[in-house]
Protein backbone atom coordinates (compact mmCIF):
# COMPACT_ATOMS: atom_id res chain seq x y z
CA UNK A 1 0.00 0.00 0.00
CA UNK A 2 2.78 2.68 1.13
CA UNK A 3 4.57 2.20 -2.41
CA UNK A 4 1.49 2.63 -4.46
CA UNK A 5 0.58 5.75 -2.55
CA UNK A 6 3.58 7.18 -3.49
CA UNK A 7 2.37 7.15 -7.13
CA UNK A 8 0.55 10.53 -8.43
CA UNK A 9 -3.04 10.16 -9.31
CA UNK A 10 -3.03 7.05 -7.37
CA UNK A 11 -7.21 7.70 -6.83
CA UNK A 12 -7.93 7.77 -10.09
CA UNK A 13 -6.32 4.13 -10.60
CA UNK A 14 -8.67 1.40 -10.13
CA UNK A 15 -6.69 -1.03 -7.73
CA UNK A 16 -8.25 -4.09 -6.94
CA UNK A 17 -8.44 -4.01 -3.58
CA UNK A 18 -9.41 -7.12 -0.69
CA UNK A 19 -11.56 -5.60 1.75
CA UNK A 20 -9.90 -6.10 5.03
CA UNK A 21 -11.64 -7.56 8.34
CA UNK A 22 -11.10 -5.61 11.65
CA UNK A 23 -12.19 -6.56 14.93
CA UNK A 24 -12.04 -3.98 17.69
CA UNK A 25 -12.43 -5.00 20.97
CA UNK A 26 -13.27 -6.94 23.12
CA UNK A 27 -10.85 -4.95 25.14
CA UNK A 28 -9.39 -1.90 22.99
CA UNK A 29 -8.01 1.02 24.76
CA UNK A 30 -9.39 3.23 22.30
CA UNK A 31 -12.82 1.58 23.69
CA UNK A 32 -14.07 1.94 26.83
CA UNK A 33 -16.68 -1.18 27.87
CA UNK A 34 -16.31 -4.70 26.66
CA UNK A 35 -18.14 -4.55 23.12
CA UNK A 36 -16.46 -6.37 19.98
CA UNK A 37 -16.66 -4.98 16.98
CA UNK A 38 -16.29 -6.93 13.55
CA UNK A 39 -15.14 -4.48 10.59
CA UNK A 40 -14.64 -5.10 7.38
CA UNK A 41 -12.99 -2.26 5.92
CA UNK A 42 -12.02 -0.89 2.06
CA UNK A 43 -8.64 1.14 3.19
CA UNK A 44 -10.15 3.59 5.69
CA UNK A 45 -13.73 3.31 4.78
CA UNK A 46 -16.36 0.79 6.93
CA UNK A 47 -18.16 -1.05 4.55
CA UNK A 48 -20.14 -2.89 6.99
CA UNK A 49 -19.98 -3.32 11.24
CA UNK A 50 -20.88 -6.03 13.21
CA UNK A 51 -21.57 -5.39 17.05
CA UNK A 52 -20.95 -8.24 19.41
CA UNK A 53 -22.68 -7.35 22.73
CA UNK A 54 -22.77 -9.52 25.91
CA UNK A 55 -19.56 -9.89 27.65
CA UNK A 56 -20.79 -8.84 30.65
CA UNK A 57 -23.96 -10.87 31.25
CA UNK A 58 -24.60 -11.38 34.37
CA UNK A 59 -28.32 -13.10 34.10
CA UNK A 60 -30.02 -9.90 36.17
CA UNK A 61 -33.21 -11.19 35.27
CA UNK A 62 -32.63 -14.75 36.42
CA UNK A 63 -30.94 -13.15 39.93
CA UNK A 64 -34.00 -10.88 40.51
CA UNK A 65 -36.21 -13.43 40.23
CA UNK A 66 -34.71 -15.73 42.78
CA UNK A 67 -34.75 -13.23 45.56
CA UNK A 68 -37.59 -11.02 47.46
CA UNK A 69 -38.72 -7.74 46.18
CA UNK A 70 -36.49 -5.72 47.52
CA UNK A 71 -33.42 -7.88 47.31
CA UNK A 72 -33.35 -6.78 43.64
CA UNK A 73 -31.91 -3.00 44.15
CA UNK A 74 -28.33 -3.94 44.55
CA UNK A 75 -28.58 -5.73 41.21
CA UNK A 76 -29.93 -2.52 39.74
CA UNK A 77 -26.96 -0.59 40.58
CA UNK A 78 -24.87 -2.31 38.53
CA UNK A 79 -26.72 -1.90 35.38
CA UNK A 80 -26.06 1.30 34.59
CA UNK A 81 -23.54 1.94 36.96
CA UNK A 82 -22.49 5.41 36.03
CA UNK A 83 -25.66 6.44 37.09
CA UNK A 84 -26.53 3.84 39.78
CA UNK A 85 -29.46 6.08 41.32
CA UNK A 86 -31.99 6.17 37.97
CA UNK A 87 -31.76 2.87 38.07
CA UNK A 88 -32.91 2.50 42.46
CA UNK A 89 -35.46 4.93 40.99
CA UNK A 90 -36.52 2.91 37.63
CA UNK A 91 -37.10 -0.58 39.99
CA UNK A 92 -38.46 1.54 42.77
CA UNK A 93 -40.99 3.61 40.64
CA UNK A 94 -42.16 0.09 38.98
CA UNK A 95 -42.75 -2.02 42.59
CA UNK A 96 -44.68 1.60 44.10
CA UNK A 97 -46.90 0.67 40.29
CA UNK A 98 -47.27 -2.46 41.27
CA UNK A 99 -48.56 -2.16 44.62
CA UNK A 100 -50.26 1.01 43.95
CA UNK A 101 -48.35 3.24 46.50
CA UNK A 102 -47.18 6.72 46.26
CA UNK A 103 -44.00 7.59 48.27
CA UNK A 104 -44.49 11.01 51.02
CA UNK A 105 -43.26 14.00 48.87
CA UNK A 106 -39.87 14.98 50.43
CA UNK A 107 -39.02 11.11 49.35
CA UNK A 108 -39.84 12.11 45.88
CA UNK A 109 -37.93 15.70 45.74
CA UNK A 110 -34.66 13.53 47.08
CA UNK A 111 -35.42 11.13 44.10
CA UNK A 112 -35.01 14.06 41.88
CA UNK A 113 -31.94 15.09 43.46
CA UNK A 114 -30.11 11.51 43.56
CA UNK A 115 -31.43 10.72 39.66
CA UNK A 116 -30.02 14.34 38.40
CA UNK A 117 -27.07 14.29 40.48
CA UNK A 118 -26.16 10.45 38.64
CA UNK A 119 -27.33 12.13 35.44
CA UNK A 120 -24.70 14.72 35.80
CA UNK A 121 -22.13 11.82 36.49
CA UNK A 122 -23.32 9.63 33.59
CA UNK A 123 -23.20 12.60 31.03
CA UNK A 124 -19.74 13.58 32.44
CA UNK A 125 -18.07 9.77 31.86
CA UNK A 126 -19.62 10.01 28.78
CA UNK A 127 -18.06 12.62 27.27
CA UNK A 128 -15.35 12.66 29.22
CA UNK A 129 -14.34 9.38 27.89
CA UNK A 130 -14.97 10.66 24.06
CA UNK A 131 -12.54 13.64 25.23
CA UNK A 132 -9.66 10.49 26.32
CA UNK A 133 -10.27 8.40 22.80
CA UNK A 134 -10.53 11.45 20.76
CA UNK A 135 -6.69 12.27 22.39
CA UNK A 136 -7.51 15.04 24.46
CA UNK A 137 -6.36 13.62 27.98
CA UNK A 138 -6.60 17.00 29.73
CA UNK A 139 -10.53 17.37 29.67
CA UNK A 140 -10.97 13.78 30.44
CA UNK A 141 -9.47 14.79 33.40
CA UNK A 142 -11.18 17.43 34.35
CA UNK A 143 -14.24 15.54 32.99
CA UNK A 144 -13.57 13.18 35.96
CA UNK A 145 -12.50 15.64 38.56
CA UNK A 146 -16.31 16.99 38.05
CA UNK A 147 -18.23 13.78 38.00
CA UNK A 148 -16.29 12.76 41.73
CA UNK A 149 -18.09 16.20 42.92
CA UNK A 150 -21.42 14.55 40.98
CA UNK A 151 -20.34 11.46 43.18
CA UNK A 152 -20.04 12.88 46.50
CA UNK A 153 -23.40 14.26 46.50
CA UNK A 154 -24.35 10.57 46.49
CA UNK A 155 -22.03 9.97 48.92
CA UNK A 156 -23.59 12.32 51.07
CA UNK A 157 -27.06 10.95 50.45
CA UNK A 158 -26.07 7.14 50.91
CA UNK A 159 -22.23 6.81 52.20
CA UNK A 160 -21.49 5.19 48.88
CA UNK A 161 -20.39 6.96 45.39
CA UNK A 162 -20.84 3.74 43.09
CA UNK A 163 -22.74 0.84 44.39
CA UNK A 164 -25.70 3.50 45.79
CA UNK A 165 -28.33 0.88 46.90
CA UNK A 166 -30.53 3.90 48.44
CA UNK A 167 -33.52 3.69 47.44
CA UNK A 168 -36.30 1.49 48.49
CA UNK A 169 -39.76 0.33 47.68
CA UNK A 170 -42.00 3.37 49.44
CA UNK A 171 -38.89 5.28 50.62
CA UNK A 172 -35.01 5.25 50.65
CA UNK A 173 -32.65 4.26 53.18
CA UNK A 174 -32.18 7.13 55.02
CA UNK A 175 -32.98 10.84 55.20
CA UNK A 176 -30.33 13.01 54.47
CA UNK A 177 -28.51 15.01 56.95
CA UNK A 178 -29.03 18.91 58.04
CA UNK A 179 -25.86 20.27 55.92
CA UNK A 180 -26.85 18.67 52.68
CA UNK A 181 -27.97 21.66 50.59
CA UNK A 182 -24.73 23.50 51.97
CA UNK A 183 -22.69 20.51 50.39
CA UNK A 184 -24.59 20.20 46.99
CA UNK A 185 -24.26 24.01 46.50
CA UNK A 186 -20.75 23.76 46.93
CA UNK A 187 -20.35 20.33 44.85
CA UNK A 188 -22.50 22.18 42.05
CA UNK A 189 -20.38 25.02 42.18
CA UNK A 190 -17.61 23.06 41.13
CA UNK A 191 -18.94 20.79 38.65
CA UNK A 192 -20.09 23.40 36.92
CA UNK A 193 -16.46 25.63 37.43
CA UNK A 194 -15.07 22.00 35.65
CA UNK A 195 -17.31 21.76 33.42
CA UNK A 196 -16.79 24.75 31.81
CA UNK A 197 -13.25 24.63 31.76
CA UNK A 198 -14.26 21.10 29.88
CA UNK A 199 -16.18 22.66 27.28
CA UNK A 200 -14.26 25.04 26.36
CA UNK A 201 -11.15 23.23 26.47
CA UNK A 202 -13.00 21.11 23.43
CA UNK A 203 -14.72 23.37 21.97
CA UNK A 204 -12.21 25.86 20.93
CA UNK A 205 -10.35 22.85 19.46
CA UNK A 206 -10.06 21.94 15.81
CA UNK A 207 -9.42 18.97 16.08
CA UNK A 208 -12.67 17.38 18.48
CA UNK A 209 -14.18 19.46 16.15
CA UNK A 210 -13.17 17.58 13.30
CA UNK A 211 -14.20 14.93 14.48
CA UNK A 212 -17.46 15.13 16.03
CA UNK A 213 -19.27 17.18 13.70
CA UNK A 214 -21.24 15.57 10.80
CA UNK A 215 -20.26 12.24 11.55
CA UNK A 216 -22.47 9.03 13.24
CA UNK A 217 -25.61 10.92 11.83
CA UNK A 218 -28.39 8.60 11.16
CA UNK A 219 -31.97 10.76 10.07
CA UNK A 220 -34.40 10.57 13.08
CA UNK A 221 -36.79 7.72 11.09
CA UNK A 222 -33.99 5.26 11.57
CA UNK A 223 -33.35 5.88 15.30
CA UNK A 224 -37.14 5.70 15.70
CA UNK A 225 -37.38 2.19 14.43
CA UNK A 226 -34.17 0.88 15.57
CA UNK A 227 -35.56 2.22 19.34
CA UNK A 228 -33.16 4.70 19.95
CA UNK A 229 -33.76 7.22 23.04
CA UNK A 230 -32.62 9.63 25.02
CA UNK A 231 -29.53 12.25 24.22
CA UNK A 232 -29.34 10.43 20.63
CA UNK A 233 -32.88 10.84 19.72
CA UNK A 234 -33.07 14.16 21.26
CA UNK A 235 -30.10 15.37 19.26
CA UNK A 236 -31.56 14.38 16.28
CA UNK A 237 -34.33 16.52 17.33
CA UNK A 238 -36.82 14.92 18.67
CA UNK A 239 -37.60 16.48 21.76
CA UNK A 240 -38.48 13.07 23.64
CA UNK A 241 -37.48 13.19 27.47
CA UNK A 242 -39.55 11.60 29.79
CA UNK A 243 -39.24 13.57 32.52
CA UNK A 244 -41.13 16.23 30.62
CA UNK A 245 -43.60 14.16 27.96
CA UNK A 246 -44.40 12.08 31.15
CA UNK A 247 -43.82 12.98 34.16
CA UNK A 248 -42.64 11.08 37.35
CA UNK A 249 -41.67 12.01 41.02
CA UNK A 250 -42.38 15.57 40.72
CA UNK A 251 -40.67 16.54 37.32
CA UNK A 252 -44.49 18.55 36.52
CA UNK A 253 -43.59 21.01 39.12
CA UNK A 254 -40.22 21.65 38.58
CA UNK A 255 -38.75 24.29 35.70
CA UNK A 256 -36.63 22.84 32.98
CA UNK A 257 -35.63 22.90 29.22
CA UNK A 258 -35.28 19.52 27.14
CA UNK A 259 -32.28 20.76 24.98
CA UNK A 260 -32.55 19.46 21.16
CA UNK A 261 -29.88 19.11 18.38
CA UNK A 262 -30.73 19.74 14.28
CA UNK A 263 -28.41 17.49 12.47
CA UNK A 264 -27.87 14.28 15.14
CA UNK A 265 -24.32 14.18 14.24
CA UNK A 266 -21.54 13.44 17.42
CA UNK A 267 -21.21 17.56 18.11
CA UNK A 268 -24.98 17.87 18.90
CA UNK A 269 -24.60 14.82 20.98
CA UNK A 270 -22.08 16.44 22.84
CA UNK A 271 -24.34 19.69 23.01
CA UNK A 272 -26.80 18.26 24.15
CA UNK A 273 -25.83 16.50 27.02
CA UNK A 274 -22.88 19.45 27.81
CA UNK A 275 -27.26 21.41 28.15
CA UNK A 276 -28.60 18.31 30.08
CA UNK A 277 -25.94 18.80 32.75
CA UNK A 278 -26.36 22.51 33.62
CA UNK A 279 -30.71 21.61 33.51
CA UNK A 280 -29.64 18.47 35.90
CA UNK A 281 -27.92 21.20 38.20
CA UNK A 282 -30.99 23.28 38.17
CA UNK A 283 -33.60 21.17 38.93
CA UNK A 284 -31.05 19.56 41.57
CA UNK A 285 -31.04 23.32 43.10
CA UNK A 286 -34.85 23.79 42.73
CA UNK A 287 -35.30 20.78 44.55
CA UNK A 288 -33.11 21.99 47.39
CA UNK A 289 -35.05 25.13 47.24
CA UNK A 290 -38.86 23.85 47.68
CA UNK A 291 -37.68 20.69 49.39
CA UNK A 292 -40.47 19.82 51.92
CA UNK A 293 -40.49 18.67 55.82
CA UNK A 294 -41.41 15.26 56.62
CA UNK A 295 -41.06 11.53 56.68
CA UNK A 296 -38.90 10.02 53.62
CA UNK A 297 -40.87 6.94 54.64
CA UNK A 298 -44.23 5.41 53.76
CA UNK A 299 -46.07 4.53 56.68
CA UNK A 300 -47.45 1.53 55.35
CA UNK A 301 -46.39 -1.88 56.58
CA UNK A 302 -47.27 -3.89 53.87
CA UNK A 303 -44.37 -2.66 52.01
CA UNK A 304 -42.01 0.06 54.15
CA UNK A 305 -40.23 -1.09 57.11
CA UNK A 306 -41.55 0.28 60.25
CA UNK A 307 -39.06 2.81 62.20
CA UNK A 308 -36.82 1.26 64.20
CA UNK A 309 -37.34 2.54 67.49
CA UNK A 310 -41.03 1.36 66.82
CA UNK A 311 -39.58 -1.77 66.08
CA UNK A 312 -37.94 -2.16 69.47
CA UNK A 313 -40.65 -1.44 71.43
CA UNK A 314 -43.60 -2.80 70.09
CA UNK A 315 -44.64 -5.82 69.18
CA UNK A 316 -46.61 -5.78 66.23
CA UNK A 317 -44.27 -3.35 64.56
CA UNK A 318 -41.46 -6.12 65.36
CA UNK A 319 -43.96 -8.98 63.76
CA UNK A 320 -44.16 -6.76 60.37
CA UNK A 321 -40.49 -6.07 60.32
CA UNK A 322 -39.79 -9.67 60.58
CA UNK A 323 -42.24 -10.39 57.99
CA UNK A 324 -40.97 -8.13 55.56
CA UNK A 325 -37.41 -9.24 55.57
CA UNK A 326 -38.41 -13.00 55.63
CA UNK A 327 -41.44 -13.23 52.89
CA UNK A 328 -40.83 -9.86 51.56
CA UNK A 329 -43.65 -7.26 51.05
CA UNK A 330 -46.20 -9.36 48.80
CA UNK A 331 -47.39 -7.15 45.59
CA UNK A 332 -50.97 -8.32 44.40
CA UNK A 333 -51.41 -10.28 41.36
CA UNK A 334 -50.78 -8.17 38.05
CA UNK A 335 -47.76 -7.05 35.79
CA UNK A 336 -46.81 -3.16 35.01
CA UNK A 337 -44.12 -1.42 32.71
CA UNK A 338 -42.70 1.60 34.19
CA UNK A 339 -40.14 3.88 32.46
CA UNK A 340 -38.28 6.84 33.68
CA UNK A 341 -35.16 8.69 31.86
CA UNK A 342 -32.35 7.30 32.66
CA UNK A 343 -28.91 8.48 31.30
CA UNK A 344 -28.77 7.34 27.70
CA UNK A 345 -32.62 6.92 27.02
CA UNK A 346 -35.97 4.98 28.35
CA UNK A 347 -34.64 2.88 30.99
CA UNK A 348 -37.64 1.13 31.68
CA UNK A 349 -39.13 -1.99 34.42
CA UNK A 350 -41.58 -4.58 33.63
CA UNK A 351 -42.48 -6.95 36.70
CA UNK A 352 -45.13 -9.57 36.69
CA UNK A 353 -46.66 -10.67 39.93
CA UNK A 354 -47.70 -13.72 40.88
CA UNK A 355 -48.86 -12.74 44.32
CA UNK A 356 -45.82 -14.06 46.30
CA UNK A 357 -42.94 -11.97 47.39
CA UNK A 358 -40.85 -12.65 44.59
CA UNK A 359 -40.92 -11.42 41.58
CA UNK A 360 -42.71 -13.72 39.02
CA UNK A 361 -40.50 -11.57 36.17
CA UNK A 362 -38.03 -8.89 36.43
CA UNK A 363 -37.06 -7.16 33.23
CA UNK A 364 -35.27 -4.06 32.62
CA UNK A 365 -35.97 -2.17 29.26
CA UNK A 366 -32.00 -0.73 28.96
CA UNK A 367 -31.84 1.90 26.88
CA UNK A 368 -28.15 0.79 25.66
CA UNK A 369 -28.82 -2.05 24.32
CA UNK A 370 -31.33 -0.58 21.75
CA UNK A 371 -28.68 2.29 21.16
CA UNK A 372 -25.96 0.21 20.53
CA UNK A 373 -28.53 -1.84 17.93
CA UNK A 374 -28.24 1.50 15.92
CA UNK A 375 -24.81 1.91 16.03
CA UNK A 376 -23.66 0.26 12.55
CA UNK A 377 -25.86 1.94 10.40
CA UNK A 378 -24.19 4.42 12.07
CA UNK A 379 -21.12 4.09 11.14
CA UNK A 380 -21.48 2.48 7.68
CA UNK A 381 -19.94 4.25 5.06
CA UNK A 382 -18.22 6.51 7.47
CA UNK A 383 -14.37 6.12 7.80
CA UNK A 384 -12.69 4.02 10.51
CA UNK A 385 -11.64 6.93 12.67
CA UNK A 386 -15.42 7.66 13.05
CA UNK A 387 -16.30 4.59 14.46
CA UNK A 388 -14.42 5.53 17.76
CA UNK A 389 -16.34 9.28 18.40
CA UNK A 390 -19.37 7.68 17.50
CA UNK A 391 -19.46 4.94 20.16
CA UNK A 392 -18.23 7.35 22.77
CA UNK A 393 -21.46 9.18 22.03
CA UNK A 394 -23.64 6.36 21.86
CA UNK A 395 -22.04 5.94 25.65
CA UNK A 396 -22.55 1.78 25.56
CA UNK A 397 -22.45 1.03 29.11
CA UNK A 398 -22.11 -2.95 29.23
CA UNK A 399 -23.71 -3.80 32.86
CA UNK A 400 -26.86 -1.79 31.34
CA UNK A 401 -27.16 -3.11 27.94
CA UNK A 402 -25.55 -7.08 28.52
CA UNK A 403 -27.98 -7.46 31.75
CA UNK B 1 -47.60 -23.44 40.75
CA UNK B 2 -51.50 -22.79 40.96
CA UNK B 3 -50.32 -19.06 41.86
CA UNK B 4 -48.80 -18.89 38.71
CA UNK B 5 -52.27 -19.35 36.52
CA UNK B 6 -53.60 -16.30 38.61
CA UNK B 7 -52.25 -13.00 36.60
CA UNK B 8 -54.61 -13.28 33.22
CA UNK B 9 -57.68 -14.35 35.32
CA UNK B 10 -57.55 -11.83 37.78
CA UNK B 11 -56.62 -8.54 35.63
CA UNK B 12 -58.75 -9.78 32.70
CA UNK B 13 -61.98 -9.77 35.24
CA UNK B 14 -60.51 -6.34 36.10
CA UNK B 15 -60.76 -4.83 32.62
CA UNK B 16 -64.18 -4.79 31.12
CA UNK B 17 -65.86 -1.55 32.61
CA UNK B 18 -65.62 1.74 30.06
CA UNK B 19 -62.96 0.13 27.33
CA UNK B 20 -60.04 2.55 26.16
CA UNK B 21 -60.97 3.99 22.61
CA UNK B 22 -57.41 2.59 21.45
CA UNK B 23 -58.30 -1.35 22.42
CA UNK B 24 -61.69 -0.79 20.90
CA UNK B 25 -60.66 0.12 17.40
CA UNK B 26 -57.80 -2.86 18.25
CA UNK B 27 -61.21 -4.84 18.86
CA UNK B 28 -63.09 -3.79 15.59
CA UNK B 29 -60.03 -4.34 13.08
CA UNK B 30 -58.71 -7.69 14.44
CA UNK B 31 -61.51 -9.07 15.44
CA UNK B 32 -61.29 -12.67 16.40
CA UNK B 33 -58.03 -12.40 16.32
CA UNK B 34 -57.93 -10.56 19.75
CA UNK B 35 -57.96 -12.87 22.68
CA UNK B 36 -59.08 -10.50 25.14
CA UNK B 37 -57.57 -6.93 26.17
CA UNK B 38 -57.24 -5.41 29.75
CA UNK B 39 -55.92 -2.56 31.71
CA UNK B 40 -53.96 -3.09 35.04
CA UNK B 41 -52.35 0.55 36.60
CA UNK B 42 -52.94 2.28 33.57
CA UNK B 43 -51.07 -0.13 31.58
CA UNK B 44 -53.14 -1.20 28.46
CA UNK B 45 -52.72 -4.59 27.40
CA UNK B 46 -53.94 -6.79 24.23
CA UNK B 47 -53.68 -10.82 23.90
CA UNK B 48 -53.33 -11.21 20.26
CA UNK B 49 -53.55 -14.55 18.00
CA UNK B 50 -49.93 -15.12 16.56
CA UNK B 51 -51.43 -15.73 13.05
CA UNK B 52 -52.52 -12.05 13.65
CA UNK B 53 -49.54 -10.24 14.48
CA UNK B 54 -47.58 -9.23 11.59
CA UNK B 55 -51.36 -7.65 10.51
CA UNK B 56 -51.90 -5.70 13.86
CA UNK B 57 -48.17 -4.28 14.30
CA UNK B 58 -48.16 -2.99 10.91
CA UNK B 59 -51.65 -1.39 11.56
CA UNK B 60 -50.78 -0.26 14.55
CA UNK B 61 -47.05 0.90 13.36
CA UNK B 62 -48.64 2.91 10.13
CA UNK B 63 -52.66 3.79 10.89
CA UNK B 64 -52.16 7.57 12.00
CA UNK B 65 -54.34 7.42 14.72
CA UNK B 66 -52.08 4.93 16.43
CA UNK B 67 -48.36 5.87 15.23
CA UNK B 68 -47.07 3.35 17.24
CA UNK B 69 -43.57 3.77 15.66
CA UNK B 70 -41.30 3.00 18.35
CA UNK B 71 -41.08 -0.37 19.82
CA UNK B 72 -39.50 -0.19 23.32
CA UNK B 73 -39.19 -3.82 24.21
CA UNK B 74 -39.38 -7.47 23.52
CA UNK B 75 -39.34 -10.35 25.95
CA UNK B 76 -40.78 -13.35 26.95
CA UNK B 77 -42.74 -14.73 30.34
CA UNK B 78 -42.40 -18.71 31.12
CA UNK B 79 -45.48 -19.53 33.01
CA UNK B 80 -44.09 -23.19 33.91
CA UNK B 81 -46.92 -25.59 34.35
CA UNK B 82 -49.93 -23.23 32.32
CA UNK B 83 -51.10 -23.83 28.91
CA UNK B 84 -50.01 -22.06 27.42
CA UNK B 85 -46.74 -22.09 28.85
CA UNK B 86 -45.58 -18.78 27.33
CA UNK B 87 -45.81 -15.28 26.43
CA UNK B 88 -43.92 -13.04 24.12
CA UNK B 89 -44.46 -9.67 25.03
CA UNK B 90 -44.29 -6.59 23.30
CA UNK B 91 -44.07 -3.24 24.41
CA UNK B 92 -45.05 -0.31 22.10
CA UNK B 93 -44.78 3.41 22.43
CA UNK B 94 -45.68 6.40 20.16
CA UNK B 95 -43.70 9.01 20.17
CA UNK B 96 -46.28 11.48 18.31
CA UNK B 97 -48.84 10.85 20.54
CA UNK B 98 -46.61 10.16 23.92
CA UNK B 99 -49.13 6.34 23.96
CA UNK B 100 -47.95 2.86 25.01
CA UNK B 101 -49.66 -0.47 24.61
CA UNK B 102 -48.56 -3.49 24.92
CA UNK B 103 -49.24 -6.69 23.26
CA UNK B 104 -48.94 -10.45 24.49
CA UNK B 105 -49.08 -13.51 22.39
CA UNK B 106 -49.80 -16.67 23.97
CA UNK B 107 -47.49 -19.61 22.54
CA UNK B 108 -47.62 -23.15 23.42
CA UNK B 109 -44.70 -24.96 24.96
CA UNK B 110 -44.17 -27.73 22.36
CA UNK B 111 -44.92 -25.28 19.30
CA UNK B 112 -42.48 -21.90 20.13
CA UNK B 113 -43.08 -20.35 16.58
CA UNK B 114 -43.71 -16.37 16.31
CA UNK B 115 -43.66 -14.56 13.33
CA UNK B 116 -40.47 -12.25 13.23
CA UNK B 117 -41.65 -8.35 13.87
CA UNK B 118 -38.27 -6.86 12.28
CA UNK B 119 -39.80 -5.92 8.70
CA UNK B 120 -42.47 -3.62 11.29
CA UNK B 121 -39.86 -2.24 13.12
CA UNK B 122 -36.43 -3.04 12.97
CA UNK B 123 -34.93 -2.57 15.64
CA UNK B 124 -36.74 -5.83 17.01
CA UNK B 125 -33.61 -7.63 15.82
CA UNK B 126 -31.51 -7.75 18.90
CA UNK B 127 -34.87 -7.51 21.18
CA UNK B 128 -35.76 -10.70 19.21
CA UNK B 129 -32.32 -12.60 19.33
CA UNK B 130 -32.29 -11.95 22.88
CA UNK B 131 -35.40 -13.67 23.40
CA UNK B 132 -34.72 -16.51 21.34
CA UNK B 133 -31.18 -16.66 23.48
CA UNK B 134 -32.54 -16.46 27.08
CA UNK B 135 -36.78 -18.27 26.26
CA UNK B 136 -35.95 -20.19 22.86
CA UNK B 137 -38.72 -18.53 21.45
CA UNK B 138 -38.22 -18.95 17.31
CA UNK B 139 -39.15 -15.90 15.43
CA UNK B 140 -39.75 -16.97 11.94
CA UNK B 141 -38.65 -14.46 9.00
CA UNK B 142 -36.17 -13.01 11.57
CA UNK B 143 -32.50 -11.81 9.17
CA UNK B 144 -29.87 -13.79 11.69
CA UNK B 145 -31.79 -15.72 14.21
CA UNK B 146 -28.33 -16.63 16.64
CA UNK B 147 -27.85 -16.11 20.38
CA UNK B 148 -26.48 -13.09 21.46
CA UNK B 149 -25.68 -12.98 24.91
CA UNK B 150 -24.61 -16.88 25.43
CA UNK B 151 -22.29 -18.47 23.53
CA UNK B 152 -23.99 -20.70 20.41
CA UNK B 153 -22.14 -23.92 22.67
CA UNK B 154 -24.59 -22.77 25.53
CA UNK B 155 -27.04 -25.80 25.88
CA UNK B 156 -30.64 -24.46 26.90
CA UNK B 157 -32.48 -21.40 27.90
CA UNK B 158 -31.71 -19.99 30.89
CA UNK B 159 -34.87 -17.76 31.86
CA UNK B 160 -37.29 -20.81 31.29
CA UNK B 161 -38.43 -21.88 34.66
CA UNK B 162 -37.50 -25.09 34.22
CA UNK B 163 -33.40 -24.20 33.58
CA UNK B 164 -31.97 -24.13 37.14
CA UNK B 165 -30.36 -21.17 38.69
CA UNK B 166 -27.15 -23.31 39.85
CA UNK B 167 -26.80 -25.06 36.67
CA UNK B 168 -23.36 -24.79 34.87
CA UNK B 169 -22.18 -25.85 31.75
CA UNK B 170 -18.53 -26.65 30.51
CA UNK B 171 -16.17 -23.83 29.46
CA UNK B 172 -15.21 -23.44 25.85
CA UNK B 173 -12.26 -22.55 23.80
CA UNK B 174 -8.85 -23.03 23.19
CA UNK B 175 -7.56 -24.16 26.47
CA UNK B 176 -10.91 -25.05 28.31
CA UNK B 177 -10.34 -29.04 27.09
CA UNK B 178 -8.26 -30.19 30.00
CA UNK B 179 -7.59 -28.27 32.73
CA UNK B 180 -10.49 -25.91 33.20
CA UNK B 181 -13.55 -27.85 31.92
CA UNK B 182 -12.62 -30.86 34.33
CA UNK B 183 -12.60 -28.05 37.44
CA UNK B 184 -15.68 -26.63 35.95
CA UNK B 185 -17.33 -30.63 36.04
CA UNK B 186 -15.96 -30.98 39.48
CA UNK B 187 -17.11 -28.24 40.87
CA UNK B 188 -20.67 -29.85 40.79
Amino acid sequence: MAEQQTEENVHELDIDVEPLDMKLGPSHPATHGTVRMNLRLDGETVLNAEVEVGYLHRGFEKECESGLYYQAFPYTDRLNYVSPMINNVGYALACEKLFDVEVPERCQYLRVVASEASRIADHLTCMGACALELGAFTAFLYAVEARESAWDILDAMCGARVTCNYVRIGGLSSDVGPEFAALVDEKLADVARLHKDFEDLLLANPIFRDRMEGTGVLPKEDLIAFGVTGPLLRAAGVPLDLRRVSPYLVYDRLDFDVPVGESGDNMDRFLVRCEEIRQSARLVKQCLADLPEGPVDLDDPRVRLPAKGEVFGRMEQLISQFKLVTEGPRPPVGEVYQAVEGGNGELGFYLVSDGTGKPYKCRARSPSFSNTQAMSPMVEGGMLADVIPTFDMINMIGGECDR
Amino acid sequence: MSDVEEPTVESGAESETPEDPLLRRLREKLGEAVVSTHEFRGDRTAILDRGSLLEACTWLRDDPENAFDLLMDVTAVDYLGRKPRFEVVYHLYSVEKNARLRIKVPLEEDDVKIPSVVPVWIGANWLERETWDLYGIEFEGHPELKRIYLYEEFEGHPLRKDYPKEQRQPLIGPGARNGAATDAESAE
